[in-house]
């Protein structure tokens, strides 16, 4: 037992942080850090530097052009960039759809598809979620219907996040209507300019708009877009969930948030000290950090294992649920934290807001982010889907 | 002892609540949110006219009503419909403030809905102290910034406080007086609020001090503890009949045992609050006032956390949406804990309070 970073490790770590530190453009850190929007050109701004630097793709292999990093590689970087307020890597093309391609894709597919998502190329959003399938996501209806070197899709997905960025977007579909529920699904590329897609906002409760709902009506998709065996994309899909489940942990944007959370609580007066020194306010702030140098170290432990050649599952999901809990606390301190400033509203969504809420603790929208962090253990199969599979896992012997 | 409220009151919140549910729905709030005021002028005469505005005041005031229970049954029905008009910040603490101060004529046309007030208390280092005031008055001329204050744009008077040596004093400054600068925002969970800036700018002693201002502080917690209570009930009402309609997995998922538990103790929680709220209200006047005060709003912050989070997780990712009543619902009742002194400041409070 050693829960130090070796020499490789430690030196990796100063790498990352001189990068950081050199690369990461300082307007797009002030706004991750204040929680801005980012606009699409910050994103791709932010993965045009990594890609250069080959950091983009830090899961793929060397042989798809990635950076082949381990798992504690992969911590190392995600601590350092929430503490840089550097972006995250929008996930959909290089988490999710990049390993399913891999390992399940054709070799034109991977030739063609993988180098566009690394150049930028092709921006992916994720088409899962139905209006009758949200966690239960075998129930889902979107059908594909093969018409000689096509298939004609009709339905309609919902959470579609950043799709109105999206120029593709992968989909789990229906193609045989009459067998069992998570039978019959297979996983298809569409082209997002295809003539019947459209695209409709969903503005959240703080009045972002970041999700989207796609429709499909009579959607031409050549069928060298079936990524696979038609009606076998239920196991791709859970190969893409387990990725997808593994960052969720979330342990560098806890950590981030928490140093937000001491920043504004040192500087906020009350009763004439600063809030950090209220008894209440600071054992709250110990709890959630205890809880938080627990789970990083559950975290480590889950990577170690992963490193080791074990697919995380069970584990995920314990790190999805406590991970989620652990940083909606934290975001809750720190509306606390701001006081009455919490309750301004401050978007350019909003005609006639103002850039910037006159909070002299220069806190960011901290009550905004709290609501919109309740999604956290909503999406992404909720934290009571979760709880369901370690039960089943644990008290009746099998998945 | 009866916790039956009397007919008066049992009208007043009949004839409320039948009105803001034929009057006060999503669709229409959402266009008063995007408002440049960020309330309805036309809902407020109307509010007037039906003696919502009234049944804060006594009937000394020339009201009818004024007790802590007659202003729990308003501000219950208007959390209960999400209404964003600010009737505790303009009518009630602004109302009262100028009843206290012999303002006859114009408390009058308060309750006809003819003025508007804006309380500028608060500052921006002050959070939740009531005696931390920085603004001077020197001559009645004031000068200092206050904080969040609510519809302050909106406001024919504000009535501010200020320090005129070593006591903190109230005065009213018209709208248009010298030296003032307010600078206006929307709020998350609707209505408006500014930052006001004064310069020299002339006021009139209201002969009112911060006792005065403690004394109307105390309606206003009682109003804010109905408010929440009120729209706690709306969340736990769509939480339920959400879980009874939406299915997954084949069937409704209120059978679901994990979360039919959790819904039962949102119910168990909601009577608490309801309980606190009388507490507030039946106790307000009482020589254990704050001490009661403090109690309330802080299980009402707990509550009222514990209510939004839990109705929004059971409905899923459809209670994120800024069209679904609850998403609304949810910002006022978390909302409340930002305002007249949060969950543990009024633990603090409490326990202060308790070894006294």
């Amino acid at each position: 037992m050693d829960l130090s970073y070796s020499p490789d490790e430690q030196a990796f770590q100063a790498e990352v942080r001189q990068f950081l530190a050199d690369e990461l453009p300082q307007d797009i850190a002030e706004k991750v850090r204040l929680d801005t929007d980012l606009t699409k050109d910050d994103m791709e701004r932010w993965h045009a530097i990594l890609n250069n630097r080959g950091w983009l793709a830090q899961n793929w292999p060397k042989a798809f052009g990635g950076a082949e990093w381990s798992a504690v590689q992969r911590h190392i970087y995600d601590t350092e960039a929430a503490d840089a307020n550097a972006p995250r890597i929008v996930p959909f093309g290089l988490s999710m759809l990049g390993p399913v391609l891999q390992k399940f894709g054709s070799k034109e597919q991977q030739d063609y598809w993988l180098p566009r998502i690394l150049d930028g190329t092709d921006w992916w959003c994720q088409g899962y979620s139905e209006p009758g399938a949200g966690s239960d996501l075998a129930s889902l209806k979107t059908k594909a219907v093969r018409d000689g070197d096509h298939y004609i899709v009709n339905g309609q997905k919902t959470w579609t996040t950043l799709g109105q960025f999206a120029n593709m977007i992968f989909c789990l579909v229906r193609t045989d209507p009459d067998a069992k529920q998570q039978e019959g699904i297979s996983f298809l590329l569409i082209d997002m300019d295809t003539p019947g897609v459209e695209v409709r906002p969903i503005i959240l409760l703080d009045c972002t708009h970041e999700v989207n709902e796609v429709w499909f009506t009579d959607v031409k998709v050549p069928a060298s877009n079936l990524v696979g065996e038609e009606n076998k994309g239920w196991t791709y899909a859970k190969y893409l969930l387990t990725h997808e489940r593994t960052g969720l942990g979330g342990v560098g944007f806890s950590q981030a948030a928490l140093k937000t959370v001491k920043r504004i609580a040192k500087a906020a007066n009350h009763n004439g000290k600063p809030l950090i020194e209220s008894p209440h306010f600071a054992a709250r702030v110990a709890q959630v950090e205890i809880d938080l140098r627990a789970m990083a170290t559950t975290n480590l432990r889950i990577i170690s294992q992963a490193a080791a050649g074990e697919a995380p599952g069970l584990e995920a999901s314990m790190l999805k649920v406590k991970g989620s809990i652990i940083r909606q606390e934290i975001n809750d301190l720190a509306r606390r934290a701001v006081g009455p400033y919490a309750m301004p509203f401050a978007s350019e969504a909003v005609e006639g807001a103002n850039d910037r809420i006159p909070d002299p603790l220069d806190a960011g929208p901290v009550a905004g982010q709290y609501f919109n962090n309740r999604k956290l253990s909503i999406f992404g199969g909720s934290n009571e889907i979760q709880r369901g599979i370690i039960a089943k896992v644990t008290m009746s012997g099998g998945a | 002892m009866d916790f039956n409220l009397t007919e008066e009151r049992q009208m007043l919140q009949d004839t409320l609540r039948r009105y803001l549910r034929e009057q006060y729905d999503t669709a229409r709030r959402n266009k008063i949110l995007e408002s440049e005021t960020g309330f309805s002028p036309e809902i407020w005469t109307e509010l007037a006219e039906l003696g919502v505005l009234g049944a804060l005041f006594t009937e000394d005031q020339g009201g009818f009503g004024g007790a802590g229970f007659d202003i729990a049954v308003v501000f219950e029905e208007l959390g209960r419909a999400g209404v964003v008009e600010p009737v505790l910040d303009s009518a009630l603490l602004g109302g009262r403030l100028l009843a206290a101060a012999g303002k006859t004529d114009m408390v009058e046309q308060v309750i006809g809905g003819a003025l508007h007030l804006a309380v500028a208390h608060g500052e921006p280092d002050s959070r939740y102290d009531l005696d931390h005031v920085s603004t001077t008055a020197t001559d009645n001329t004031l000068t200092g910034r206050k904080a969040v204050v609510m519809n302050a744009e909106a406001a024919d008077h504000l009535i501010v406080s200020a320090k005129d040596g070593d006591s903190i004093a109230l005065y009213l400054v018209d709208k248009g007086a010298a030296g003032l600068d307010i600078q206006g925002y929307p709020l998350l969970a609707g209505g408006r609020a500014a930052e006001v800036t004064l310069e020299g700018t002339p006021g009139e002693p209201l002969g009112l001090t911060l006792s005065d201002y403690e004394a109307a502080n105390r309606l206003a917690l009682i109003a804010q503890c109905a408010e929440a209570l009120g729209a706690m009930e709306t969340a736990t009402a769509l939480t339920k009949d959400y879980l009874m309609t939406r299915k997954q997995f084949g069937r409704p998922i209120g059978t679901f045992q994990a979360l039919a538990h959790r819904m039962s103790d949102l119910l168990i929680e909601l009577e608490q609050a309801r309980s606190a709220v009388i507490n507030a209200a039946g106790y307000a006047g009482g020589k254990d006032a704050d001490l009661h005060l403090s109690a309330s709003k802080n299980l009402i912050g707990r509550i009222g956390r514990l209510v939004a989070e839990e109705a929004i997780q059971m409905h899923g990712g459809i209670a994120m949406t800024q069209e679904y009543e609850l998403a609304h619902i949810a910002k006022r009742v978390v909302m409340a804990d930002h305002r007249f002194g949060d969950t543990d400041y009024h633990l603090e409070r409490f326990i202060a309070l308790s070894a006294a």
